[in-house]
């Protein structure tokens, strides 16, 4: 990974705060999810914004925020040809194996 | 809060009226892409949802971002007439459960604007169209709040009539929307709650308190009854909304809900509402009621109720007074990111 790849250092209109997205792990053991986004001027901010907007009923344990900019997406499912690969492979899941019975759970 | 009934055209104030909302045109766009549109139909038939970078006739965009905007608008506007009570609640109870209502109308506002963000419009854009005047929001917050029993009938009775709007709204189509909805009515539960509990309190007190409940019970009933929108006879993008996925339930059957959801509450409450016609209806299985004024809402609507400039005119003078703080948070950003490239350099 690029250690200059600072989406926050391009230059930016500045009449708004830029767009943060904000991942929250509910509890200890879980994964961070993401609930939602929001506009702050900086990282510090969009944690401090991020805790009074989706944590005030005590919704998590732990909060990660993201410049939005910084997000890399895959194209709509329009483009479903991306995932269709995995189409066909069934023999990925268990249940394309057929076990007697006798075995018992596998 | 508020509603999907609120789907009104913004342009110019002075137009909106019932059976002459203007009808949006989805067909024109639609020839241009005809699979596309053919995708996007059959995902809204097979009840899937529509993500932000999906294909989506222009239409649909529009007028998602018009709803999802006043709705959010609608949330932050209704800050203000509970806003005005938080110095004066008459227990530091109370005084913390309307400081954590009001903070959570906020919230509410910001998941909405942030869901109408996906569409492509930004905060800046929808702010403008509210702090002008050309945007709408709820009519509801365009009254007084008079007494200290207006606080808890705008919990029972106003929040009660935006659940009743929303939880269908937990099903709508555009993924953001679905999922900002899903969260708001999981924390709007406790708005009602409060609500009919301190009305409840009051009604436990003295005569002079029981009649200050049903006075502000008389002053919103009819105004919460209206928040439904239009009758379904006047509302000629319901089927287009219906189409979409947008709007699930008509304006007059979640109005009907309303009606036979409340009016127990209102009897193990001790209150009348302000109907002489309101009478249980056997053969329907519903409570019949009368009829609403819709001159009187439409006006307020178009700007000329109790409220609508003393409303506007605290909104636009918070986010004036507020300008500094946005400022100066950004300077302080800037600052430091100059401090660690220097650093880095």
């Amino acid at each position: 990974m690029s250690t200059s790849h600072t989406p926050e250092a391009a230059p930016r209109p500045l009449g708004e705060w830029p767009l943060w997205e904000v991942f929250v792990r509910s509890k200890q053991g879980l994964e961070h999810k993401h609930c939602g986004s929001l506009h702050a001027s900086d990282a510090a901010h969009a944690l401090q914004m991020a805790r009074d907007v989706y944590t005030r009923r005590q919704e998590g344990v732990s909060i990660w925020v993201v410049p939005s900019a910084a997000i890399t997406a895959s194209l709509p499912d329009d483009k479903a040809e991306f995932f269709e690969p995995a189409g066909d492979k069934i023999y990925r899941h268990p249940t394309f194996y057929d076990i007697p019975d006798a075995v018992g759970h596998m | 809060m508020y509603t999907q009934a609120l789907d009104i055209p913004d342009a110019s104030p002075s137009d909106a009226k019932p059976a002459k909302l203007a009808s949006t045109t989805p067909a024109a766009h639609a020839f241009a892409h005809p699979e596309l549109q053919a995708r996007f139909d059959a995902r809204i038939d097979a009840d899937g949802k529509i993500e932000p970078q999906d294909w989506m006739p222009e239409a649909y965009r529009k007028t998602l971002v018009r709803q999802i905007s006043q709705h959010a608008h609608s949330e932050i506007v209704g800050m203000l007439p509970e806003g005005n009570w938080i110095s004066r609640a008459p227990s530091l109870k109370r005084k913390a459960i309307l400081l954590a209502k009001v903070q959570d109308e906020g919230g509410h506002g910001l998941y909405l604007y942030s869901a109408a963000e996906t569409l492509g419009t930004s905060r800046d854009q929808m702010l403008e169209a509210l702090h002008t005047g050309r945007a709408k929001y709820s009519s509801i917050f365009n009254y007084p709040t008079l007494n200290w029993a207006d606080v808890g009938v705008i919990g029972w009775l106003v929040d009660g009539a935006a659940i009743m709007n929303q939880i269908p709204l937990c099903r709508c189509s555009y993924g953001p929307y679905a999922r900002a909805m899903i969260r708001i009515c999981k924390e709007e539960s406790f708005h009602q709650r409060q609500g009919f509990e301190a009305l409840l309190t009051m009604m436990g007190g003295t005569e002079a308190q029981r009649q200050m409940v049903q006075d502000a019970v008389n002053r919103w009933w009819w105004k919460c009854l209206a928040m439904f929108g239009p009758p379904d006879t006047d509302s000629p993008n319901s089927a287009q909304g219906m189409r979409w996925g947008i709007k699930r339930i008509s304006n007059d059957d979640l109005r009907q809900k309303f009606v036979d959801a409340t009016v127990p509450q209102a009897e193990v409450l001790g209150v009348t509402l302000p109907d002489p016609d309101l009478k249980w209806n056997e053969a329907r299985g519903h409570y019949d009621f009368g009829a609403i004024d819709w001159d009187e809402f439409w006006a307020t609507v178009n700007g000329n109720g109790p409220c609508n400039q003393e409303r506007l005119a605290t909104r636009v003078k918070a986010y004036a007074d507020g300008a500094w703080v946005r400022d100066a948070a950004l300077a302080h950003a800037r600052k430091q990111q100059q401090r660690a490239l220097k650093e880095a350099a």
